[in-house]
């Protein structure tokens, strides 16, 4: 276990790393793009200021806000190496791919059964 | 890993050169990062096709109608409000884990428990409303392979759909809700038994002799990956 010490006293000297003063204003930021987004479901939607076809590519945005949020901050990757935060992010822009393809099909059989 | 290198050898100091890690990061936490990426294409894989079939369809069961009590309070009339306090327990328990991760840096035991402690709570109190939930739409007759009765369809779609095809998106729904919803369940019972274990070795002080509270940060990492799905799961299964 003596190396595992001595990699986290390494890490410890040249990273900056979450103090508590931004743990909380990470929070902050989570619940306040959580409670927009219900906002916008029980008031916005129902009232008809907003129609349902803007609003879900709203969402959608800041879903993908917040997952930044947490995987960034939460889960470090802010701070990590390039090299560690391109190998896990590349991967993961393959599932766009599989997106593409499939919303393409489902627009088809959406026009199919009429 | 030997600390000492010959002179040649102290020529190559690029972080690929060999010798020690380029991510910078120790192997445990590396391999976390790869298994959560294989998870991030399951669960991909498991919305995509909840997305395509939905998409693909011409109704679906509205969420703000299937959606609308609060167990042992409300039976119907809040449409959404169960779900909202159950992802404010999930983003407020991934709050005490980047505190006990944080408490874990400064090697604070008592601390490291408390959080620990809490961010256990949390995952009991979500797995609770989760069962509720469940409960209560199994009441309704959603189940996998099982509807409510044709004649009481109509009260969760908005409008429109023969009720052929209500009957059938119904039937996806449920499928596709159980399914998703029970797949992240299960991650979340598993992250709690996970940070039980945890906690118990930091009470032993396990990490305390090993001098690092590296673990937290490796189960942190898992644990804010279940609230990281449970935000997609949410936007798609409740909002959209």
């Amino acid at each position: 276990m003596s190396a595992e010490s001595q990699e986290v006293h390494h890490e410890e000297g040249e990273h900056q790393t979450m103090t508590k003063g931004r743990i909380i204003k990470v929070a902050v930021i989570l619940s306040a793009i959580t409670a927009v987004e219900f906002i916008i479901a029980l008031l916005l939607v129902p009232k008809g200021i907003i129609p349902i076809q803007y609003a879900n590519p709203v969402y959608i945005v800041l879903t993908l806000f917040k997952a930044f949020y947490i995987v960034a901050y939460f889960m470090h990757l802010k701070f990590e190496k390039m090299g560690l935060a391109l190998a896990i992010i590349v991967p993961i822009l393959f599932i766009i791919g599989l997106i593409l393809v499939l919303t393409n099909e489902s627009y088809h059989w959406v026009n199919l059964r009429g | 890993m030997s600390t000492t290198v010959s002179q040649i050898d102290e020529v190559k100091t690029t972080p690929w050169s060999g010798g020690r890690s380029p991510f910078n990061v120790e192997y445990g936490k590396v391999m976390m990062w790869f298994f959560l990426l294989s998870d991030a294409f399951t669960f991909s894989s498991l919305l995509i096709s909840y997305g395509s079939l939905r998409f693909s369809a011409s109704v679906w069961p509205a969420a703000d109608k299937v959606f609308q009590s609060v167990p042992g309070l409300l039976d119907s009339g809040a449409p959404l409000v169960f779900v909202g306090i159950m992802t404010f327990i999930l983003i407020l328990s991934s709050v005490t884990m980047v505190l006990a991760v944080e408490a874990g840096h400064r090697n604070a035991k008592k601390e490291v428990i408390g959080w620990m402690i809490a961010t256990v709570i949390g995952g009991f109190l979500f797995l609770g409303c989760q069962a509720l939930e469940w409960a209560h739409l199994h009441h309704e007759g959603f189940w996998w392979g099982s509807t409510p009765p044709l004649e009481e369809l109509g009260k969760f779609f908005h409008e429109g759909g023969t009720e052929a095809a209500r009957h059938m998106t119904a039937q996806e729904f449920a499928n596709l809700f159980f399914t998703i919803t029970g797949f992240h369940g299960f991650h979340v019972f598993t992250g709690v038994i996970i940070n039980i274990i945890i906690t118990v070795n930091v009470l032993l002080g396990t990490y305390e002799k090993r001098g690092s509270y590296l673990m937290i940060e490796k189960v942190g990492l898992y644990w804010h990956f279940v609230d990281l799905v449970w935000v997609f799961v949410f936007t798609f299964f409740y909002l959209v």
